[in-house]
């Protein structure tokens, strides 16, 4: 790809983009968000055209103007949201829209061949007539990159493969990928985790602000020099920015406990089994755990949100039982914040103005409201004090807060919960979607909650954040917990077992 | 892109965009049929606004279209589709005409009035009370029960006008006519108190209430705690219950107050027009109030300059039908539906295209990510 540019109106999400990926060879691209990594990878997949530049394929300019395109020149791009069809069974979702034959049935045993041998060569293997809701997240993948795989691709586009992975998954995906690199095909890496690239890649380009801003051979690359590349200047996330050396005071009073908590879900699936949380005052307990095992009910069950079906919760000095549990709005006023994993969904009113947004859930406090009034200058005059504080940019109350980047949105909710001062902070994927820069200032922030003497319970699918900031970690597999460790204790492989199921 | 669109040309500029297209389809229309456009044109908006006469007509459509438009405004600013403006309407009227014959022989006029603007707000209320609970707390779609409930509301006072209200011996299906007491002050009588000379018309003081209603949905909606939960329940029920606030009873308040708003109409018709309870009285501006509301980007002022485009549209197109020759009364409800369509429905095939005109000129920026 050679000089491509995009411009979204005054933004150039690409500028001026070189990008030669060497055939046979694992290429990782990393950036933070918004650094136009995802633009130039659909440029290429042909989602939108370029302003200007040329790509050339396998050493033939081509012109890519929709996925088939891309297709036909043998590109495969495996999505971070899986594009597969629940309802039906691995071999139709790769059959879908590339059926060899109008009847089904004639259409399906050429199909079943052709995978048959791919996953000889490649050693992908998926059960070809399960459902695909049936299957786990991992032969979810492997069934997208067989999909790609079959129709062709010998470049194959992976989009943060790993976000879904358990450790244990990703070293066997890595295993895949080299494989299939050694039968000759290019794999293109985007993600933001600097150690994968280093196990994996070849060669690997940094972008920043729609720019290359460097690129090397992984044998010259560290994982400190590429941070320092995607950010700009030297960042430090993991532990040895925790300045504070206090131990939490487990003799003290818990300000959280939770006995025994279960809960199904609509299907009757047992979403939370006999869960037990403790919250001591100066602590962050990580919940480490693949997406899906339990750690949103968790959450959800403890701000409020919802009522287990049994269980017991001891908040501050009161006790809740269903099928009498807390409301969340109960909980904040016995000093529970929460800061929600869907920052879209819960976190946030999109179409609200920055202000409205910084007062949801507090909008019936004296500050906010007065009789049946909302004190519109107050909270306004109040949220502009707190951007300040968190440094949210632009300082613009007024603004929708859909306009605000995922790091400033996530600050203006972090400043919002905070703002409360209070006792526990329950925090959910509190830097999904949010750039460097933005994650260390959560990181201060979270640490000095703690520092303070309040509680943090963080659920994140982050191994790395979970390591770098609880003092005490929590296991969860299919809605059990199903470890318990000091941070002491904690190695990535140990973690891994747990989050798979197995005993330690 | 969504956001394409700066927000003075979301405000202004698309809405009148929409309009000038919906006229110029209107406009091959009518020049298809062998007419001439400017002429019927002309004479449009001759008719509404020409005189002092037209204008008061558009005026006396634009308070009900104001009514019901601010009903599917405030359900909307809920994250509801209320479509039963039309039935609400009906029991509004009902409920004023019910207090005004029970009421009017004994009670002066400064009593009877508000109890019957109570009483046609409540009436209206109670009838988007029950597709509210339903949705509410039973899950039936408010949609489809409230469409039910216009059928229902219409059949209930014809068997109420039938077989109770109308005096024995009246052929008419009609009730008594009102004391003079509960009658609102036509347009004519309150500018002669002024000393002002206006012909007679329909137009009467519930103008002034409507646009009192405007004034109030906004403060409510934009000023109070209540109206802040409502819209953040409207917006984002998934921000909502995770700031504590309760889907239920949102639902129900803002069915509530929608319903009370569309009841008002009433007053318009039966207290200040007819002064006795009519079959049919409401005639479609429940419906028209969904049109009104769109166009208006369900903000009251939209909802108030939009209502007087349909009032405008109802008083110069019975104009026009009557002065041109050869232009039906269908012609009319044509141009109407076109203006529906493209302010409406259309407004989201329109503002790509502008977007890209004013990009192209430099006025505005995409977001984007």
């Amino acid at each position: 790809m050679r000089g491509i540019c995009k411009r979204f109106g005054a933004v150039a999400a690409n500028a001026d983009v070189n990008l030669a990926v060497r055939a046979g060879t694992v290429h990782g691209i990393v950036g933070e968000n918004g650094a136009g990594k995802s633009t130039l990878m659909s440029v290429l997949y042909g989602f939108y055209p370029a302003d200007s530049g040329t790509v050339a394929v396998f050493g033939t300019e081509a012109q890519i103007h929709n996925a088939d395109d891309a297709i036909a020149l043998g590109i495969g791009m495996v999505h971070q949201h899986f594009m597969l069809v629940d309802t039906l069974s691995a071999l139709d979702n790769v059959m879908l829209g590339a059926e060899p034959h109008w009847l089904l049935h004639k259409a399906a045993a050429p199909v079943r061949a052709g995978l048959e041998s791919l996953m000889q060569s490649t050693g992908l293997r998926v059960p070809l007539d399960a459902l695909v809701a049936d299957l786990a997240v991992g032969d979810r993948q492997r069934l997208e990159i067989l999909k790609a795989l079959y129709r062709g691709a010998r470049i194959l586009i992976l989009d943060e493969p790993t976000a879904v992975l358990t450790p244990q998954e990703t070293l066997q995906l890595f295993d895949v990928l080299r494989q299939l690199r050694a039968q000759g095909t290019t794999v293109i890496l985007i993600t933001h985790k600097l150690k994968e690239v280093m196990a994996l890649c070849d060669q690997v380009t940094v972008m920043r602000g729609g720019r290359v801003v460097q690129e090397m051979p992984i044998a010259q690359a560290s994982v400190e020099g590429l941070a320092q590349a995607m950010v700009g200047r030297k960042v430090q996330l993991g532990r040895a920015a925790d300045a504070s050396k206090a131990v939490p005071q487990s003799t003290a009073k818990a300000l959280l406990q939770a006995r025994a908590l279960s809960i199904r879900d609509a299907m009757g699936v047992l979403r939370l089994q006999q869960v037990d949380v403790d919250l001591f005052p100066g602590e962050i307990v990580g919940v480490a755990g693949v997406a899906g095992n339990g750690q949103s009910e968790l959450l959800d069950v403890l701000c409020g949100l919802r009522s287990p079906d049994s269980g017991s919760l001891a908040l501050g000095a009161q006790q809740f039982a269903p099928p009498s549990w807390l409301d969340p709005r109960h909980a904040r006023s016995l000093g529970l914040a929460h800061v929600p994993e869907d920052r879209h969904a819960r976190a946030l009113v999109m179409d609200f103005a920055a202000w409205e947004s910084a007062v949801l859930g507090y909008e019936h406090t004296p500050q906010n409201s007065r009789g049946p009034w909302l004190r519109r200058q107050a909270a306004q005059a109040a949220t502009a004090a707190l951007m300040e504080r968190f440094d949210v940019r632009p300082r613009n109350g007024r603004l929708n807060s859909s306009k605000f980047s995922g790091g400033n949105q996530q600050k203006l909710v972090l400043a919002r919960e905070l703002g409360q001062a209070p006792a526990v902070l329950l925090v959910g994927q509190p830097t999904r979607g949010v750039d460097i820069g933005a994650i260390e200032f959560i990181y201060a922030q979270l640490r000095a909650l703690r520092d303070a003497g309040g509680a943090v319970l963080l659920v994140s699918s982050e191994l790395d954040e979970i390591l770098a900031l609880s003092d005490r970690v929590l296991v969860m597999n299919q809605g059990r917990i199903t470890g318990v460790l000091p941070i002491a204790e904690c190695t990535e492989a140990r973690l891994g077992l747990l989050m798979a199921g197995s005993a330690a | 892109m969504k956001d394409a669109l700066p927000r003075w040309a979301d405000v202004a500029l698309l809405p009148a965009v929409c309009l000038v297209v919906a006229l110029l389809a209107a406009g091959a229309v009518v020049a298809l049929v062998g007419q001439n456009p400017w002429q019927v044109l002309a004479a449009l908006v001759q008719g509404a606004f020409g005189s002092a006469r037209g204008l008061s007509y558009t005026l006396y459509y634009t308070t009900s279209f104001i009514f019901t438009g601010l009903a599917v405004a405030v359900a909307f600013h809920g994250g509801l589709f209320n479509i039963g403006g039309e039935g609400q309407a009906t029991l509004g009227g009902l409920g004023v005409a019910l207090v005004a014959l029970a009421c009017a022989p004994v009670l002066p006029a400064w009593a009877m009035l508000p109890l019957m603007l109570l009483a046609g707000a409540l009436f209206g209320m109670v009838w988007a009370a029950i597709p509210a609970y339903l949705q509410a707390y039973r899950g039936s779609h408010v949609v489809i029960t409230t469409i039910m409930f216009n059928f229902l509301a219409s059949t209930l006072v014809v068997y109420l006008l039938v077989k109770h209200l109308r005096p024995p011996g009246n052929m008419a299906i009609e009730s008594l006519p009102f004391a003079p007491s509960a009658i609102l002050p036509s347009a004519q009588a309150a500018l002669a108190r002024l000393g002002v000379e206006w012909p007679s018309s329909p137009l009467n003081t519930s103008f002034l209430l409507s646009l009192a209603a405007c004034a109030a949905v906004y403060v409510f909606l934009w000023h109070t705690r209540a109206g802040y939960r409502l819209r953040a329940v409207g917006a984002s029920p998934g921000a909502a219950a995770y700031a504590g606030i309760r889907p239920q009873g949102q639902v129900m308040l803002a069915m509530a107050i929608s319903g009370a708003l569309a009841g008002m109409v009433g007053m318009n018709e039966v207290a200040g027009v007819s002064g006795k309870l009519v079959l049919e009285f409401v005639s479609g501006a429940g419906f028209t109030g969904i049109a009104v509301a769109l166009m208006g980007r369900n903000h009251p002022l939209g909802i108030v300059l939009s209502s007087l485009l349909f009032g405008a549209l109802f008083q110069g197109g019975a104009e026009v039908a009557f002065d041109v020759p050869g232009f039906s009364r269908d012609m009319v409800v044509m141009l109407q539906g076109f203006v529906v369509l493209f302010s409406g429905a259309m407004t989201y095939v329109i503002a790509p295209p502008l977007a890209w005109v004013l990009r192209g000129a430099g006025l505005a920026r995409t977001h984007h990510g």
